[in-house]
């Protein structure tokens, strides 16, 4: 990002997710978010004394499955190492982490802004325990006298992605993160819901003059967790530093922290007082051996990612623009790919999900999963439309009661009667009082005016309520007229 | 009836318990009078709990009376070092901190002892945090040596070796980081084993160093040590480090014989800063074992001078990563501040003492910036190297033999105002932590009226073959069985 | 390498003790005895010396993803020094 024509932009995401795991990464404690304060805890992740850690094989697989769909490097030997500091949501003052063996290696992914390609790299992604909340009694940390510690999530599995400094527009971290978590969303390895907190960005920008090509220095700024806001914290801080340097002073390393009410970031410490970590090698916990089997055994689980999918869709006919929409989240394309294993025209089903479905789901605030009308349900109401037995028009109204009753659509045509009429004797009758009544219309067809027919098809629709097959009375009057 | 079963060994005891010839609220009620009558000067206990063992007791005495048949340990009173949780009962660390801690879980040995019917008689002082070599830095008490109450009874399990020395619990349970097992086993006259590291579960042991720390047991007897081991080692999977290894039947190699059996001689713990008298003493030992039969020769373990330095650089980097949970949110002492900075720092500098503090003052120094290549990572290394002594000497002896410890038992105040020194009498114990292989102290004689003890090194899960050459020794000499005079009716000895 | 009042007023904040006047000076000087000490490990040459971090290598100590039994409030909270209401309470957080 070029900022008023002075100023490189380089960026570089650090990612905590969530895993999707039934109990917590040291104990068998629930991850079930909510639940009352301090109910989903025990000695391990309350840190008591005595208390001993044994992971979770499955925060393992999900962390392998992460970095496969990431085109990361798995290694063969990782471990866990303490990572040591004070803060009253940590149970222990320590967090278990991982420092040099972290079990993803480097990786990364392709983006695209405005048409371009690019592609992010990863630098590693590592498995650790997540923090406690703290809750406050005023509006905020500094304002409150007094806080309380809830450690419910203290031990909930995170996995660390880390990028390199890669991107240069913000544009570009947001095509980044977007493709990030759609990515751990269809591996299913986090359930990536932002607004509970289950993904965090911590942002790391500095600007250096055009054309320089070494980093100025950076800032980090913790904890985001929308997309809105590292776009808003973003702007805010390029602005900044913009600003400082400006002014010919320096940027100071350190950590910030955003304040989404005022729209601003704010230093929560500065270099000097950061950290010193004294990472040392957990000793309550035996190191992982990797090896090619086990791998194996978990890219074979790994789905088909959004963009196999995205390619699969086009050669079906799809647009790359369709295609993108339908598989921007795991659950819409899921739901795509089960109506087309019954229902063969890819584009007219793309049209379906992505106009009317998705209208229905959006006006009625519904997800996609908990969606009334079943994939194989929309399959069958395409179905009735291809066969004729009702038209696209009636066919929106039979959707729309379908998303009501859960009923199927043959019940629903058949109760209502909505089958369209085909039957060439009863539409032949109807035809011809149509004409007798509208004597000058079909004079004027005669005489070379064909706008005049659709008048007379419009009445016939009319008369049928709709539900005479539009094609067959077209046919049939010409014939009738000629 | 006191007289006739306090001091006798567990398995008297369990032969008394079966035949009826006394009763197991008999028992417990004669150990609990005994700490009435002694523990006033010995200072041994931290804890009583009179009521719960004899509850306990009337529990087993009902089985006896249904007929139903005893577990070896089932209705003996024993006690825990006050580092073991105890769920409901307090575990204080011999700490400020801890000073009212009732942990909400047991500990696995605790639960163990428990089903192997055993009688809690309660808590034992230690060194605060397990962190000393003379129980000195308890604070709450100063437990006294049983052979000589000017004397300290070594550490950090001091109070788990009184209890024993003292007849004040038919066993106990201690934990060993650098020595804490055997140099008070060796000061007081009585049998310490530290198991292989991985062989007894540290789940609801409160960590001191977690890679070097392992529990084992006090005992008047070799075979009494060989039994409490049968009911607490074995794979725990609660605890990441627990070795998934099937425990023998520790007493089947309780055999009289250490025929060809080839023990090694360590050169440097025979070094510079070893009592000549102890050295006398158990040189003499060594005799005895050749007479006996075995084949002994010199060797020598050539890293040992590097073990001290190794070690306290690596177990106080542990203990300071462990000890900073302690911080007055969740559990424990708390000093009133206005903020949680300013309160973490009051709590903690006033909830730990000098010991404490000081080792996490050096854990904290060896693991930051800057420091971590030349102490953390460079004592790891060494620890290598002397694990590597071992393998290579395991590979011409079945089994090593040194001093436990330097010196006898010292005066209350000797070492403590110089802490480089008090670690340097580590020398003969901490290598074996190090390395992680089990050792066993046992006494060897005497030196000015106080016991030595003589050391028994094996290789991983090794505790066979130091429990053959203990109790080959025990059964031909008469050491264990001497007993410190104190004041009281009651010193009279079992029938041995 | 000496170690000096500093390095100990550095170390006694990344610990998060108060340490008296008098404290600081004494652990300065046992600091500065222990440490060196502990220098004469520089005489080995361990270059080719892989560290040990566990006493019995094991690997791969993994356990299944099934919810067990959390321990109740109460239990949770017994020792809390300042406990309410199921959370744990901590004064004023400072920033910096
Ligand atoms: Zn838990």
């Amino acid at each position: 990002m070029v900022v008023a024509n002075k100023y490189e932009m380089v960026c570089g995401l650090e990612v905590h997710v969530e895993l999707q795991t039934k109990t917590k990464i040291f104990c068998s404690c629930t991850t079930e978010f909510g639940g009352e304060q301090n109910t989903h805890v025990c000695p391990v992740c309350l840190g008591m004394p005595g208390a001993l850690p044994v992971l979770n094989r499955e925060v393992v697989n999900y962390a392998i499955k992460a970095g496969l769909a990431l085109n990361c490097e798995i290694a063969e030997f990782s471990k866990f190492d303490r990572k040591n500091y004070f803060y009253p949501d940590l149970s222990k003052n320590y967090q278990t982490s991982q420092f040099d063996l972290p079990i993803c290696g480097k990786g990364g992914l392709e983006i695209e802004v405005d048409g371009e390609k690019k592609w992010i790299g990863i630098t590693r992604a590592h498995m650790e325990e997540d923090a406690g909340k703290l809750v406050h009694s005023g509006d905020t940390i500094t304002t409150s006298n007094e806080s309380s510690v809830d450690y419910n999530r203290a031990g909930v599995p995170l996995l660390e992605i880390v990028s390199e400094p890669d991107m240069r527009s913000i544009p570009e971290v947001l095509a980044y993160l977007e493709k990030l978590v759609q990515i751990l969303e269809y591996t299913e390895v986090s359930d990536c819901r932002l607004e509970q907190g289950s993904v965090r960005f911590d942002i790391n920008v500095s600007l250096r003059p055009m054309g320089a090509t070494t980093l100025g220095t950076r800032t980090e700024t913790k904890n985001l967790n929308s997309f809105s806001s590292v776009r808003r914290c973003m702007e805010y801080e390029i602005a900044r530093q913009a600003r400082v340097l400006d002014a010919g002073e320096k940027v100071v390393q350190e950590t910030r922290t955003w304040d989404e009410g005022q729209g601003v970031t704010l230093t929560l410490r500065s270099k000097e007082e950061a950290h010193d970590y004294r990472y040392f090698p957990e000793p309550d916990l035996a190191p992982l051996v990797i090896d090619r089997e086990w791998v194996e055994r978990i890219h074979k689980t790994l789905p088909e990612l959004p963009e196999a999918r995205r390619a699969r869709l086009q050669v079906l006919g799809l647009s790359a623009y369709d295609a993108g929409v339908i598989t921007q989240s795991k659950a819409l394309s899921d739901f795509f790919d089960a109506a087309l294993s019954s229902y063969e025209d890819a584009k007219t089903l793309a049209n379906w999900v992505m106009g009317d479905v998705t209208r229905l789901l959006n006006t009625n605030q519904c997800s996609v999963v908990d969606s009334p009308i079943s994939a194989a349900q929309l399959a069958e109401l395409l179905g009735l439309i291809d066969k004729g037995t009702i038209s696209g028009k009636i066919a929106k109204s039979v959707l729309e009661d379908m998303y009501s009753t859960g009923k199927d659509a043959g019940v629903i045509v058949k109760e209502k009667g909505l089958a369209q009429i085909s039957d060439e004797g009863a539409l032949l009758g109807i035809i011809d009082d149509v004409i007798s009544a509208n004597p000058q219309s079909a004079e004027d067809y005669r005489a070379g005016k064909d706008r005049a027919i659709g008048f007379l098809v419009g009445q016939i629709m009319k008369a049928t309520k709709g539900q005479a097959n539009p094609g067959l009375v077209n046919k049939l009057l010409k014939e009738k007229l000629s | 009836m006191e007289s006739v079963s306090i001091g006798k060994s567990v398995s008297e005891l369990h032969e008394l318990l079966v035949h009826k010839d006394i009763s197991s609220t008999e028992l417990t009620k004669a150990y609990i009078d005994r700490i009435q009558a002694v523990d006033p000067d010995l200072q041994a206990y931290l804890t009583v709990l009179e009521d719960e063992a004899m509850a306990q007791a009337a529990e087993v005495d009902q089985k006896i009376a249904q007929g139903e048949t005893l577990k070896p340990l089932e209705g003996i009173p024993m006690a825990l070092k006050d580092n073991m949780c105890t769920e409901g009962i307090r575990t204080s660390c011999a700490s400020k901190m801890l000073e009212n801690f009732i942990p909400p879980y047991n500990a696995t040995v605790t639960n163990r002892l428990r089903a192997a019917g055993t009688i809690l008689l309660g808590k034992l002082n230690m060194d605060e945090f397990a962190m000393g070599s003379s129980t000195e830095n308890s604070y709450f008490t100063k437990t006294r040596n049983p052979w000589n109450l000017e004397c300290v009874p070594g550490g950090s399990s001091g109070g788990s070796a009184v209890a024993v020395a003292g007849d004040e619990a038919t066993f106990t349970l201690g934990s060993d980081t650098g020595g804490s097992i055997r140099q008070p086993a060796a000061f007081c006259g009585v049998v310490g084993m530290k198991p292989t590291y991985g062989a007894v579960s540290r789940l609801g042991l409160i960590a001191f160093a977690s890679s070097l720390d392992q529990i084992g047991p006090f005992t008047k007897t070799v075979r009494d040590n060989a039994l409490v081991m049968n009911a607490i080692a074995g794979y725990d999977a609660l605890d990441s480090t627990s070795v998934p290894y099937e425990t023998p039947d520790y007493t089947k190699f309780l055999v009289n014989d250490i025929k060809g059996l080839r023990i090694g001689i360590p050169r440097e713990y025979f070094g510079e800063g070893i009592d000549p008298d102890v050295a006398k003493g158990i040189k003499a030992g060594i005799q005895t074992l050749i007479d006996l039969g075995a084949e002994v020769a010199e060797c020598s373990l050539p890293h040992t001078e590097y073990a001290i330095p190794a070690y306290y650089l690596i177990a106080t980097a542990e203990a300071s990563s462990n000890l900073a949970r302690y911080d007055g949110v969740r559990y424990g002492y708390r000093a009133d501040s206005n903020d949680v900075l300013g309160m973490f720092k009051k709590t903690r500098a006033e909830g730990f003492g000098q010991e404490v503090k000081r080792r996490i003052m050096l854990g904290t120094y060896a693991l930051s910036s800057g420091y971590y290549d030349a102490y953390y990572l460079k004592a790891q290394k060494v620890r290598t190297l002397i694990k590597q002594d071992f393998d290579k000497a395991f590979e011409k002896f079945d089994v090593l033999l040194s001093p436990t410890a330097p010196t006898p038992a010292f005066k209350f105040g000797e070492k403590s105002a110089d802490p480089l020194a008090m670690y340097l009498s580590d020398i003969t114990t901490v290598p074996i932590n190090l390395a992680g292989i089990p050792a066993i102290s046992i006494p060897a004689g005497f030196v000015n009226g106080l016991p030595i003890g003589m050391q028994l090194m094996g290789k991983a899960f090794g505790e066979g073959a130091l429990y053959r050459v203990a109790y080959t020794f025990e059964q031909n000499t008469n050491y264990h069985s001497l007993k410190p005079n104190l004041s009281g009716e009651v010193l009279t000895c079992g029938s041995r | 390498m000496s170690i000096s009042r500093e390095d100990v007023e550095y170390v006694a904040a990344l610990a998060r003790l108060e340490l008296t006047e008098q404290e600081t000076q004494e652990y300065t000087e046992q600091l500065n005895s222990i440490l060196g000490y502990a220098a004469m490990l520089e005489r080995l040459d361990t270059t080719d010396v892989v560290p040990t971090a566990h006493a019995v290598p094991l690997h791969n100590v993994l356990r299944e993803d099934q919810v067990g039994s959390s321990i109740n409030h109460e239990k949770a909270l017994r020792n809390a020094p300042d406990g309410e209401e199921g959370f744990f309470r901590v004064p004023k957080i400072s920033l910096t």
